[in-house]
């Protein structure tokens, strides 16, 4: 296929395929293709799944300008809307859209139902419970055989169970809900697949949150049944739509943010042994700031599409033209963060886009750091000699995913 | 140095509160709350972070 596009190159062939490749060897990098063009170039475009084309936001200030721009829509059923693939414009068109697919005032509506629990002083309230978490899956871990798949025993059940208490979702339930995210995030993933992983997923939240209309208890779930769908506010079915998208988020990132760190982090010894050694909050704080940054596992783009034409940096979007900001290449983007390439705990990096930016940056953010402190700074103090058994170029990395990880990492200590 | 902040605006990131916490402070529902709206000088470099950094553009900071 390659020699074909460069013996006849046409126009086609010169608006790169989106989502792109990462250069073999560079796991932890944005792809060469996404990369920020150098002040005074043109912003790209890209070509998605599906022929159409997209705008390719890249740099680090052209994003936090746009991702402010109330010009810029989030409205996923708009046309013009760029889906990065067929199982994600069917969830659109089947109606199965939370608030982050919606502009305020209807996004503000939903969001602000669900924002409490998340406010800087219940999330650190909630500290204490999660060093629990951590301490009880640290100790599974080293009562266990060995070498063990860090996903599987750490990564994804620290955040699982986190986001299963904070919701009032029974946590023995949690290979159901893991498998789903799986196949709605990945953009390899026949629509079949993806509608029957959603559908799924509603109905069980649906059930979820049925139940706690006639026995409440202390969680998410119950306060939006008691609170909106008894007095009209929501239905049953968008307290479960809104569910599904806290749940995914709450622990797929999370988890992948636990495995891919402790893999760039053992491959960066000096910088662990220091955050190992640290006894000081903000230190441990500004690492996890550095590895958001530094990782960026939404690695897709975060996408929108222009209600009119907007400006930037010489360039016109017009009104119904998609845009993709590659967060991963605004946070490598060198005007910003000085040699952006390198990993530095010690470095601020406090203004990364990691979590987006404008009305829709990440809801769960200040619950995402108090998990990722508490683990970074448990972990590796209580498995000092932790290393990964498996050739770290043959990891299954999680290309076909929205968010970026490893499936599995093999470890032993 | 005088702070603005616009609650309507805000969408509970919490990087205010957690750049200056003597300055800014939220709710119990997670919105902010202006605690000091002429913070003293050695305040001031936490108060343009946490200006730059709100997501929202919900604070403002002009001199005098």
């Amino acid at each position: 296929m390659m020699y074909q596009y460069a013996a006849a190159p046409d126009i086609a062939a010169e608006i790169p395929d989106f989502p792109a490749a990462r250069m073999p060897g560079c796991p932890f990098d944005p792809p060469p293709a996404v990369r920020a063009p150098a002040a005074g170039e043109p912003m790209r475009k890209v070509r998605l799944w599906d022929g159409s084309t997209s705008w390719l936001v890249s740099r680090y200030a052209d994003q936090r300008a746009l991702l402010a721009d109330r010009r810029i829509s989030h409205d996923d059923t708009l046309p013009g809307f760029p889906f990065v693939s067929a199982g994600f414009r069917a969830r659109s068109v089947h109606g199965m859209r939370a608030f982050i697919a919606m502009d305020d005032p209807e996004h503000a509506r939903l969001r602000r139902m669900v924002t409490p629990p998340f406010s800087i002083r219940r999330v650190e309230a909630l500290r204490p419970r999660i060093q629990r978490i951590v301490d009880d899956v640290i100790d599974e871990l080293l009562d266990g055989p060995r070498p063990v798949d860090l996903v599987q025993t750490v990564a994804l059940p620290v955040p699982s169970k986190v986001i299963c208490e904070l919701l009032g979702v029974p946590y023995a339930d949690h290979d159901f809900f893991q498998r789903r995210a799986r196949a709605l995030l990945s953009s390899d993933a026949p629509v079949d697949v993806v509608l029957a992983a959603q559908r799924d997923l509603v109905d069980y939240l649906a059930g979820v949150a049925g139940e706690k209309l006639v026995h409440p208890a202390d969680d998410v779930l119950s306060w939006l049944a008691q609170r909106q769908v008894k007095t009209g506010g929501m239905s049953l079915r968008d307290v479960a739509l809104q569910g599904t998208l806290l749940l995914i988020a709450g622990h797929e990132t999370t988890a992948n943010m636990i495995a891919l760190g402790t893999l760039v982090l053992l491959q960066h010894p000096e910088q662990l042994a220091a955050l190992r050694d640290s006894e000081d909050p903000a230190m441990i704080a500004g690492a996890v700031e550095e590895l958001l940054r530094y990782l960026t596992i939404v690695h897709m783009g975060i996408r929108r599409v222009a209600l009119a034409d907007v400006e930037i940096a010489g360039d016109v979007i017009r009104a119904g033209d998609g845009i993709i900001f590659a967060l991963n290449a605004g946070n490598r983007d060198e005007r910003r963060f000085a040699d952006p390439d390198r990993l530095d705990i010690n470095r601020n990096a406090r203004g990364h886009v990691a979590f987006g930016f404008g009305g829709h940056q990440c809801l769960g953010q200040p619950l995402a750091r108090v998990e990722l402190q508490v683990v970074y700074g448990t972990l590796y103090r209580r498995v000092p000699t932790l290393r990964v058994t498996a050739d770290p170029s043959r990891l299954p990395f999680k290309n076909d995913s929205a968010v970026y990880g490893v499936y599995e990492l093999p470890v032993t200590w | 140095m005088r702070v603005i902040v616009d609650p309507e605006a805000c969408i509970s990131a919490g990087q205010c509160v957690l750049t200056e916490p003597a300055v800014f402070d939220q709710t119990d529902d997670g919105v902010v709350v202006l605690l000091d709206a002429c913070p003293p000088v050695e305040l001031h470099d936490a108060v343009r972070e946490a200006e730059s950094l709100c997501p929202a553009l919900a604070i403002s900071v002009t001199d005098g």
